[in-house]
């Protein structure tokens, strides 16, 4: 943990915040640039998936919990967002923020439920009710079952951006995806973040200091669950889609393939673990079950051989923090 | 013909055994999740993976090589243990001492890589596997009419469960497995080999896996996403036992059947969930599961 007192400490924070701000101005300058060079939607579906492993490593990665059921709060949010600007004709931004707040509430009703338990109990919690909420999904009139929702309209930002343009869109999707990541960054070194790594270090020891540890860790969760949702809103408003797929527990793996790939508790790795991945399922989807053959492989290959992931390892590597 | 509830019992009964049928795989499966968390402290994600590999083994073995059901009961169950006893060596075994969440991540991955490997051969859709002629037709039971090879799975599952139990609680061996469970490092002082016994251990839960898979061959369809989403159901079982007891994985398993077959009769929507809804109650009464020690 960095000290800010002594000067050796302080000096290697300035430092370590120069390349953070670095890295960061990269990452805009190549989004920005991205879409005349790469095809929009495949661009904002890996923005959307790129908030969705943020928020996922927030939890793991700083508080040290893994939830194996995070594609709940990004599929339900996707489902009332489509379902209330296509049924509702809400503006877009109100649906997203009813997708997002509903986010919030499951992540309120699991996250009380999943902190009960520690370690994998945690991990198998999120899972089984992730899982209960999918097959609700499956039965409920409003979410269209096995079709979905399609054919969502994007509508008109605030009545003045038309979304239907793609690079209105882009726009919208970078704003909203750099505003939530940044969020993240925030949090994570807040007092409120530094409690949350204390947790993740050495719970009881933050117990005996005087934390209540479990409303940290709820609150942390239910952040969580909603940037998911927030995500999972995004998702359904550019592919004008919300489906199974956002619900079932393939999504919540893959977010955890993002995150693991790219580098638990990095800044940056979970965005570059989301573009890779999302690229990889795009370019092999003509070879059908070989992308779930390959992604289980890279799995095994991160937890044998690079635990740090891609991120992690380069940080390492060079000394700096990512 | 007569009323219970106002449910006809031939339904009711009926239901009540497919609760049962399905409580014994719940046993099973919990059954091997817990000998291998007691012993290498890892979820085992792969559990579903390998009990559809079971499955295949029986249906393999009957398509090309002719063998029939009573072999393959007897022999994919080694098979499957031997391939789970190589994932330990080549694996597994170098997490040791790290933060569990490796090992169920780890063997997340395998479990992917399985199920799409038996996707790209066989397809997505199910492949029949018969029952064997020896216990095809059933007996009528005056209130229900119970098949043959039904009883069977039931019967077997109990035998296995309870021999696991009694292996593990009041033999020798068993009491080496659970001191090494324990201290793993005086009982490696005592000159046993923990390592091995791990490696070993490991094997046996995955047989158990493969075992209740030949189990299933003939009653539900064999296909590559059999075990995906079983598996999930169980995990939620063994949040309600809890893992530190094999007797309460073994009652639970069986308990939560029974219930689900219940439901489907007084309450088909929540068939599917009612397993969840209870995993939520029991983490609001008792957080550490019904036979669970600590949290």
């Amino acid at each position: 943990m960095d000290r800010v007192l002594d000067q050796p400490g302080s000096l290697r924070r300035r430092q370590t915040s120069r390349s953070l701000e670095a890295a960061f101005a990269v990452m805009v300058a190549l989004l920005i640039v991205a879409p005349f060079a790469i095809y929009p939607v495949f661009l904002m579906q890996a923005l959307c998936f790129a908030l969705f492993a943020c928020a996922f490593n927030l939890l793991i990665g700083y508080v040290g919990l893994i939830s194996f059921g995070h594609a709940l709060f990004f599929g339900w949010a996707s489902y009332l967002t489509a379902y209330t600007a296509k049924a509702w004709a809400l503006p877009p931004e109100l649906a997203i923020l009813l997708g997002t707040a509903t986010a919030a509430g499951l992540g309120l009703i699991a996250g009380g439920l999943a902190i009960r338990r520690q370690g994998i109990y945690f991990a198998m919690i999120t899972l089984a009710l992730a899982q209960m909420m999918y097959f609700f999904a499956l039965r409920a009139k409003f979410t269209g079952g096995e079709d979905g929702i399609q054919g969502v309209p994007r509508g008109r930002l605030f009545g003045l951006f038309d979304l239907s343009h793609e690079l209105t869109m882009y726009a919208f999707v970078l704003a909203v995806v750099l505003a939530g990541f940044l969020l993240i960054y925030r949090i994570i070194n807040s007092p409120f973040g530094e409690v949350l790594k204390a947790i993740r270090e050495n719970e009881r020891r933050a117990v005996s200091l005087g934390y209540r540890t479990e409303r940290y860790k709820l609150v942390a969760f239910v952040l969580s669950a909603t940037l998911a949702g927030l995500a999972g809103a995004m998702k359904s408003l550019v592919f004008q889609l919300a489906s199974l797929t956002d619900v079932h527990w393939t999504m919540s793996g893959d977010v955890v393939l993002m995150t693991l790939l790219g580098g638990l508790g990095t800044v940056f790795g979970p965005v570059v673990g989301a573009f890779l991945v999302i690229a990889m399922q795009n370019y092999l989807a003509p070879f059908g079950q070989w992308v779930l053959v390959i992604q289980g492989a890279i799995f095994v290959a991160c937890v044998l051989a690079f635990r740090r992931g891609i991120v992690g390892e380069i940080a390492n590597r060079m000394r700096l923090r990512l | 013909m007569f009323e219970i509830f106002g449910i006809p019992s031939q339904a009711l009964f009926g239901q009540l055994l497919l609760g049962l049928i399905n409580g014994s795989f719940y046993a099973l499966l919990s059954l091997g999740l817990a000998v291998i968390f007691g012993m290498l402290h890892i979820i085992n994600f792969a559990h579903g993976a390998q009990y559809m590999m079971g499955a295949f083994a029986a249906y393999l073995m009957l398509q090309y090589l002719g063998i029939g059901y009573w072999t393959a009961l007897l022999v994919a169950p080694i098979l499957i243990g031997a391939t789970g006893i190589i994932v330990e060596r080549l694996f597994l075994q170098h997490l040791r001492g790290l933060d569990p969440l490796y090992g169920l991540l780890l063997t997340f991955g395998l479990a992917l890589v399985i199920e799409g490997l038996f996707r790209n051969n066989f397809g997505s859709s199910g492949l029949p596997y018969q029952v064997p002629e020896t216990l095809r037709g059933g007996r009528n039971l005056g209130f229900m009419f119970l098949p043959n090879y039904r009883a069977w799975v039931i019967v077997l599952s109990l035998a296995v469960c309870l021999l696991t139990w009694f292996a593990i609680e009041r033999t020798r061996l068993g009491s080496y497995l659970r001191a090494a469970t324990e201290n793993p490092v005086l009982v490696r002082a005592f000159g046993i080999n923990v390592p091995r016994m791990v490696t070993l251990t490991y094997g046996f839960g995955v047989g158990l896996a493969a075992l209740a898979g030949v189990m299933a061959a003939p009653i539900y369809n064999v296909s590559p996403q059999m075990g995906s989403d079983l598996i999930i159901v169980v995990f939620a079982v063994v949040v309600i036992g809890g893992m530190g007891s094999i007797m309460g994985a073994i009652v639970t398993g069986f308990a939560l059947g029974i219930i689900e077959g219940l439901t489907k009769v007084f309450f088909p929507e929540a068939s599917n969930t009612v397993i969840f809804v209870i995993m939520a109650v029991v983490l609001l009464i008792r957080p550490a599961g019904l036979f669970g020690r600590h949290a």
